[in-house]
């Protein structure tokens, strides 16, 4: 039951992230392919997450926050440099 | 633990992954871009807390680091939304053209 609940949560989240890499890709405008890149971290958090449960080790725990941390000061400095104030 | 904790942190992890899946269903079906932040970041960061709950409840010893996965994605999102959302405003991308009204610059003139 759990193993089936687990699995359809991963095949639910590798969905959602071919969708936002369609975005990604095909986005008409550099804001556009911004806005998918912090969905696919925040979709790669929660992956992280899983791969920690399904593999029992909490070291991945600290991936995940730190892998949250680079991504939200990378979307911080694309978002400056559009604004041409970087 | 219990089972019972296994099948209602199962539960959770797939009702996290559904709103992460409506959230990219948004960013790829809405056709504007403030309409993709809309949906690209809200319903992710609902779906995010959810799995983060769900392995809170398979993993209790867990839950102290897990929590604060969590209070760090509720600062950090919004903000990064925010930011993305003024950007585009002021790098004058992605208007529709049926969107007629523009109260950010009706308050600000004509900016950059």
């Amino acid at each position: 039951m759990v193993e089936f609940l687990i699995g359809l949560a991963a095949t639910l989240a590798g969905i959602a992230f071919l969708l936002a890499l369609w975005r990604f890709i095909k986005g008409p405008t550099p804001a556009d392919r911004v806005i998918a890149f912090d969905v696919l971290t925040v979709i790669s958090i929660s992956g992280i997450v899983g791969i920690a449960l399904v593999a029992g080790r909490a070291i991945y725990l600290d991936v995940a926050l730190v892998y949250g941390l680079l991504s939200f000061l990378g979307v911080i400095v694309i978002a400056r440099y559009l604004e041409r104030r970087l | 633990m219990g089972s019972l904790y296994d099948v209602i942190g199962g539960l959770f992890l797939v009702a996290g992954t559904s709103f992460l899946l409506l959230g990219s269903l948004g960013l790829v079906r809405m056709p504007d871009i403030y309409n993709r932040i809309q949906a690209g970041t809200k319903a992710t960061t609902l779906g995010t807390l959810l799995t983060l709950l769900g392995v809170a409840f398979l993993q209790p010893a867990w839950s102290l680091k897990l929590l604060l996965i969590g209070i760090f994605l509720i600062f950090t999102n919004p903000l990064s939304s925010q930011i993305l959302a003024r950007a585009a405003h002021r790098s004058g991308q992605g208007r529709l053209p049926a969107s007629q009204v523009d109260r950010l610059a009706e308050d600000f003139g004509d900016e950059s």
